[in-house]
């Protein structure tokens, strides 16, 4: 997320406030005064966690302090992980079972490579998993575990979680 | 001088008569068995004359001394339990311990059976005789593991535990990863190398690292658990393709076995692993992270398996015993 805000003394610390007022975790901060910027503006980016749906408050409380939003990243699923599937997956609809985690909205399928051995044999899946918190993490893993033992698909899942 | 008495004289047993042979360990064996025969000798028994007619495929002794003879009559001071496993009910193992601590008679067995179905109540056995009940060589061979945990570690929190436990399903997954061999492929492959049964269930299904994971939980973990409780994930159903898609990320994929204590968390299932881990260890290795509060994580790496490896485990304990109290010495 991309802020701007005038090059006054304070201005900082008034736009990093309401992000802890709301719950958020400030991942990094970036500030550099550029040739492109307005005299009076300075521009910051901030890298931030937030839980889910406090965005609109947060946007609130900074345009309160004077505090413009420039631009809102569009990378707003932080935490990954990747899991490999081994099965009938296409015969057991591979698209149902994608489906199952981007309809929770908080999780997503962001990458899926699929290797189609000779019919009739299992074949093997690599899926890369987006979220938002760490718990929405863990929900889409249960999701994916629950439709694995439906379709009666093996998941292997990393040592290390998201 | 410490006399023990061995039922069991298949690979473990005979690594020990071995490094009893070979080693100044002031023990002499005063009684023998395996599912056949058996020998009592309270001026010890010629373990090299055994060990021959063994290997020439005959009895190692007589056909009239059965393992519950030695057990209740030999003149020993140790019990060394090294027969094969039963994760049924441990019989006839199981009784063979129960006997013997009840005579008042130290316990040093290889065996998971016994260990992981009834530990509670042989410890509380073992405690009332005042003996030992000792059972490194049930988890992870030549690797120490009980003993770094319950020594070396006295006093730290466990917070997690992990690692390979079994070297059959190590092997497999390194040679599929390695070559592109199929699961039949490397299981074939172990099997001709001596590293899988005939019927491979118990290692491939994850049984084997389950059982090592209740006897962690339930005598060093202070966990009250069973079998069942591990929830369990085999090897049988890889792909060669599934192994080249986690090799396509520098990733590959073992068999692990995780206890979490405060989440009540026992699991033995593939895993996706950077290949730099200290866990991806080649061939029939085991390797365990250990998770701690104060020493912080510690890997222990070596040979799950094999006749001097896991005699060593034995030894160890036996020797621990030796050092710290022998009746009748």
């Amino acid at each position: 997320m991309k802020l701007e805000m005038k090059d006054q003394p304070g201005q900082l610390v008034a736009a990093l406030k309401p992000i802890s007022a709301v719950g958020g975790n400030i991942i990094a901060v970036i500030h550099q005064r550029e040739a492109t910027t307005p005299v009076e503006g300075l521009d910051v980016q901030i890298v931030l966690e937030l839980p889910e749906g406090r965005l609109d408050s947060l946007l609130e409380l900074l345009r309160e302090q004077g505090v413009s939003v420039v631009r809102i990243g569009e990378e707003r699923l932080l935490y990954e992980c990747t899991l490999i599937m081994i099965g009938h997956l296409m015969h057991t609809d591979i698209s149902d079972t994608v489906d199952r985690i981007d309809r929770t909205g908080s999780a997503e399928v962001t990458e899926l490579s699929l290797v189609m051995p000779a019919i009739n044999s299992p074949s093997s899946a690599r899926i890369t998993i987006r979220s938002t918190t760490r718990t929405e993490m863990k929900k889409a893993i249960r999701i994916l575990r629950e439709v694995a033992r439906e379709k009666e698909l093996l998941i292997i899942e990393p040592l290390e979680g998201a | 001088m410490m006399r023990i008495a061995i039922l069991g004289f298949g690979s473990v047993g005979r690594g020990i008569a071995r490094a009893i042979l070979a080693k100044n360990l002031d023990i002499t064996v005063t009684g023998l068995a395996d599912s056949k025969s058996g020998i009592i000798d309270a001026g010890g028994i010629d373990l090299a004359a055994a060990l021959a007619r063994k290997e020439n495929g005959g009895a190692c002794g007589n056909a009239g001394v059965s393992p519950a003879d030695v057990v209740a009559k030999a003149d020993y001071d140790v019990l060394v339990e090294v027969t094969p496993t039963n994760v049924e009910d441990g019989e006839p193992a199981l009784g063979h311990i129960r006997a013997a601590l009840r005579r008042r008679k130290h316990v040093v067995t290889s065996n998971k059976g016994p260990i992981a179905l009834a530990y509670p109540e042989l410890r509380a056995l073992a405690e009332e005789s005042g003996v030992f009940l000792k059972y490194e060589a049930t988890v992870c061979g030549a690797i120490p593991l009980i003993h770094a945990m319950q020594e070396g570690l006295a006093g730290n929190t466990i917070s997690r535990l992990y690692g390979v436990f079994n070297g059959t399903c190590n092997y497999i997954l390194t040679r599929m990863a390695a070559e592109g061999l199929t699961y039949d492929q490397a299981l074939a492959e172990a099997r001709e190398l001596g590293y899988a049964e005939a019927d491979p269930t118990y290692d491939v299904e994850g049984i084997d690292a389950a059982i090592k994971l209740v006897i962690l939980a339930n005598t060093v973990l202070d966990m009250r658990t069973v079998l069942d409780d591990v929830e369990r994930t085999g090897i049988s159903l890889l792909t060669p393709d599934a192994l080249q898609l986690a090799e396509d990320q520098d990733c590959t994929i073992r068999l692990i076995g995780e206890i979490v204590p405060e989440a009540g968390v026992l699991r033995v299932s593939p895993r996706i692993i950077e290949k730099d881990h200290p866990l991806v260890v080649e061939g029939t290795l085991n390797a365990v992270t250990v998770g701690t509060d104060l020493a912080g994580d510690l890997t222990f790496i070596g040979k799950g398996a094999g006749s001097t490896e896991t005699a060593s485990a034995v030894i160890g304990d036996l020797l621990y015993i030796q050092s710290r109290h022998v009746q009748g010495s």
